[in-house]
């Protein structure tokens, strides 16, 4: 348990991707099994103990600390799990226990009952320190805030066994802690767990942007870029799921799509909610704002069925009956895939069609016309691409519509963090709410921390410092002097700001040294943008 | 006879001496004033007279760059200020030059400690328990969470961390009067002799500290030195440097901050502390509250910090306790 408390501990303290990775790949490499297991079970959200709750460690420290003095430490700390690890009296007696193991305390917090918490527990903090009751409390009731996803946990995991992050994810799915079988497959040479009897998450094939690249279009096809959610549907032996890009089970939220799939397969597409939207009538597809009320939710109503009915727009077929087509070239899983489509219920599924061009240059002109039909953009695939997972050059490409953009002006600045913690890379900038000669205020539009360079960079943190009207904690907001010309893919009605507009993907495109904030563009400029 | 403790007063810039017209670390100019400790919050400039140690007047007259007034008192040395007021200065284990102030008249005994600590430190003499009847105590880490660890095991964190960083350096930020002379010595005595590199606002009170027989061992200026040259080192800066661009200069600083504060993680968080060092020149809870059992008081008088926290530990313990309310003290960067 101590050294899950000082990985915890220094994850804590450590901002930076790479140093974490590291962290967690050292600690799994040192530590034995199970504990590293149940490390990882920790770290990916895997564990939970429901006789363990926040109220339960309150109820134990009022039994232990005066109450006035506990809750102004609590108020003080603003964490009662890290309180409490702080406030927790040594025991009377010396306890000539060693402190538990990773394992141990698993098996006894999973053993504890409501009724037998308050006793249990005690007996378990009693025997930790500092780091370990805070790595207890924190691994008991469930959020341990140390800024780790569960891909950045697997990630650390293909990087300690030096083995493919594609297969870590493809075979983690079917596990369960402490993972026994991963980790004799990862770091003792076992064969692999086998995956093909579950409904499991098989990784995504990813595209490259196109960048400068023209591609010969005998080579390649084209697709429409949905605006949706990709997703995958899995079913195997009558059980179907239905999986985010990153894995994440969605079923719960689109449980029409999982009664919906009448055959064994695992499918590939873009998850939709129906409409007009996309591609006009015939596009079929609503905005990515309706999807959005469909996502997250554990339990959707009839109304939310009815209202924004979901389907699938089919990309490709990885497996079908029980026979893994991957390794076949595109144009061979494209004929599968269409004369799966008789099969299937169009009330639920359509297919993805093809972009017919004579040549790349007319793909452009059509790529051009892609705004309004809001649509994201272009698909190019390789026609004997197998799917394969990940990023492989060459092989897919994704061709986004040129950018919306608008002229922005900074309100406030932020540090940014690692090799940026001493300057201020994070810029939230507005648009006037009106004329500004007649007075018209700036509201916040967006934020961005990208598309500039470290020289521009090291000019904008200048701008900064030199032009703070006011400072909080680790943001200040300047004078409102300096224009950006902002890049973002599209703008939606949010209720979150306060100019009630949302940009996806914004990013800078150009610092306008030479535009004098006034002529910046109006909050209505951008709300005429608005597809929703 | 007038009520007891009339002749003392607290006013929100300051305790007030009345019979003798002074004043105790007073938050504006006054025309006498008598300084516990060095600090900015305790020690301002300005003052008719100071009446402090000679460290202490050492290090305002390097602050505020004038003497005019100054009187000095040793430790153990009694100074009669009029009005049958007498004070004797105490070491109170805090900075270099840091005094309790015990204040006599009419045979009631006050104790006004400034900021105090009750371990061992290399730049200055321990605090020494002065029995009195009124008791006026600083309360910065007042909170029972507050368990300050062992400089030693804290020392230990920072060279370990230097050793596994060999093309970094580390950062130390720290207080720059007291903090960061206190943990160069620690160091030295942990057996680091390698160079340590300072920020500039630091040099001048590291030779001061010199000067009063506080041996540093080796110290260079960031300014003067190749950025090479600091990989595997130790440089020590006051904490605001530490997200500033002069940090700029360092190869690949880990970011660590000696403070108190450091014992919550999240404080740690949000400056941006990779290694976090327990270090404080205050009392701890448990040291506040011995405290406060071995001078064994009348009452109490609180005067800066989490003082609601150590009231309620009064009430709990049947003792007195009031808490004053003054102005201008800071504790954010201990």
């Amino acid at each position: 348990m101590q050294h899950f408390a000082a990985l915890l501990d220094a994850l804590t303290y450590t901002t930076g991707r790479n140093a974490k990775l590291r962290l967690i790949a050292d600690y799994l490499l040192a530590t034995p099994d199970p504990d590293r297991g149940w490390a990882m079970a920790a770290l990916t959200g895997g564990l939970d103990f429901p006789a363990v709750k926040s109220s339960t460690v309150r109820a134990l420290m009022h039994e232990r600390v005066d109450p006035v003095l506990w809750s102004l430490s609590r108020d003080f700390v603003g964490d009662t799990a890290e309180t409490a690890s702080l406030l927790w009296p040594a025991p009377a007696t010396i306890d000539v226990t060693p402190p538990p193991s990773l394992d141990e305390v698993v098996g006894r917090l999973s053993a504890m009952t409501r009724q037998s918490v308050m006793r249990d527990l005690p007996l378990l903090l009693d025997r930790l320190d500092e780091p370990g009751r805070y790595a207890l409390i924190k691994l008991a009731t469930g959020a341990l805030r140390a800024g780790v996803s569960a891909r950045l946990a697997r990630t650390a995991f293909a990087l300690a066994f030096a083995v493919p992050i594609d297969e870590v994810e493809e075979y983690w799915h079917g596990q369960q802690p402490p993972y026994a079988p991963l980790f004799a497959w990862a770091a003792d040479g076992a064969p692999p767990p086998r995956t093909d009897h579950l409904p499991l998450f098989r990784p995504f094939m990813l595209a490259h942007p196109l960048e400068e690249t023209e591609v010969d279009l005998a080579d390649y096809v084209a697709e429409w870029k949905w605006d949706g959610i990709r997703v995958q549907l899995v079913r195997v032996n009558g059980e179907t799921r239905a999986y985010s890009r990153s894995g994440d089970d969605i079923s719960a939220s689109f449980p029409e799509m999982v009664a919906a799939l009448p055959v064994d397969a695992v499918l590939d597409g873009e998850l939709l909610v129906r409409g007009s939207h996309q591609g006009g009538e015939s596009g079929g597809a609503a905005s990515f704002n309706a999807l959005q009320q469909r996502l997250g939710r554990k339990t959707v109503s009839k109304a939310m069925l009815a209202n924004y009915p979901a389907f699938v727009r089919l990309y490709d077929v990885m497996v079908l009956d029980g026979e893994d087509l991957r390794p076949l070239p595109w144009t061979e899983r494209r004929q599968r895939l269409e004369s799966l489509m008789e099969h299937l219920p169009a009330s639920h599924f359509d297919l993805s069609p093809l972009v017919e061009a004579p040549d790349f240059a007319a793909l452009a002109a059509i790529r051009e016309g892609a705004r309004d039909e809001a649509i994201e953009g272009l698909m190019l695939k390789r026609r004997d691409s197998p799917y394969v997972s990940g990023r492989r050059v060459g092989l897919w490409y994704k061709w986004k519509r040129d950018p919306l953009l608008v002229d922005c002006v900074l309100m406030y600045a932020q540090r940014g963090s690692g090799k940026r913690s001493s300057f201020y890379s994070d810029y939230t900038f507005g648009c006037w709410d009106g004329d500004p000669d007649q007075g018209a205020d700036l509201l916040p539009v967006g934020k961005a921390y990208s598309g500039f360079t470290d020289e521009e960079l090291a000019l904008l943190d200048k701008h900064v410092r030199q032009n703070t009207t006011q400072r909080f904690g680790p943001v200040r907001e300047t004078t409102r002097s300096l224009v950006f010309e902002v890049a973002f893919d599209s703008v939606h009605t949010s209720k979150r700001h306060k100019s009630g507009l949302a940009m996806r993907f914004p990013r800078i495109r150009r610092i306008r040294w030479d535009k004098p904030a006034h002529e910046a563009d109006r909050i209505d400029a951008l709300r005429a943008l608005i597809k929703d | 006879m007038s009520a007891p403790f009339s002749w003392i007063r607290p006013d929100p810039h300051g305790i007030r001496i009345l019979p003798a017209n002074a004043w105790i670390d007073p938050a504006r100019p006054v025309d006498r004033a008598l300084v516990t400790h060095g600090h900015a919050d305790h020690a301002r400039g300005g003052h008719g007279e100071t009446i402090a140690t000679p460290a202490t007047l050492a290090i305002m007259k390097l602050r505020y760059a004038t003497s005019a007034g100054a009187i000095p008192v040793e430790y153990g040395e009694t100074v009669a200020l009029g009005g049958g007021v007498s004070a004797t200065y105490i070491p109170a284990g805090h900075v270099l030059g840091s005094a309790q102030i015990l204040l006599e008249h009419a045979g009631e005994r006050v104790v006004i400690t400034g900021d105090y600590k009750r371990r061992a430190d290399p730049t200055c003499p321990p605090f020494e328990v002065t029995p009195c009847d009124v008791f006026i105590t600083e309360a910065t880490f007042g909170l029972p969470l507050f368990t300050h660890p062992p400089i030693e095991e804290e020392i230990a964190k920072l060279l370990a961390r230097m050793g596994a960083e060999p093309d970094r350096c580390v950062l130390v930020g720290a207080y720059a009067l007291g903090k960061a002379q206190r943990v160069i010595a620690e160091l030295r005595q942990a057996g680091h002799h390698a160079p340590i590199y300072l920020h500039g606002a630091m040099e001048k009170m590291c030779h001061l500290y010199e000067d009063f027989g506080v041996g540093l061992g080796e110290l260079r200026l960031v300014a003067d030195t190749p950025k090479d040259e600091m990989r595997g080192a130790i440089v020590v800066c006051p904490p605001s440097a530490l997200g500033d661009r002069w940090s700029r200069r360092l190869p690949d600083p880990v970011t660590a901050m000696a403070s108190g504060w450091m014992r919550v993680r999240q404080r740690a968080r949000q400056r941006g502390v990779e290694l976090p060092l327990v270090i404080s020149d205050h009392a701890d809870w448990h040291e506040l509250t011995r405290t406060v059992e071995e001078v064994n008081p009348a009452e109490t008088w609180i005067t800066h910090g989490r003082e609601e926290a150590l009231l309620r530990w009064h009430q709990l313990h049947q003792r007195r306790a009031r808490a004053l309310a003054l102005v201008g003290y800071e504790d954010e960067d201990d």
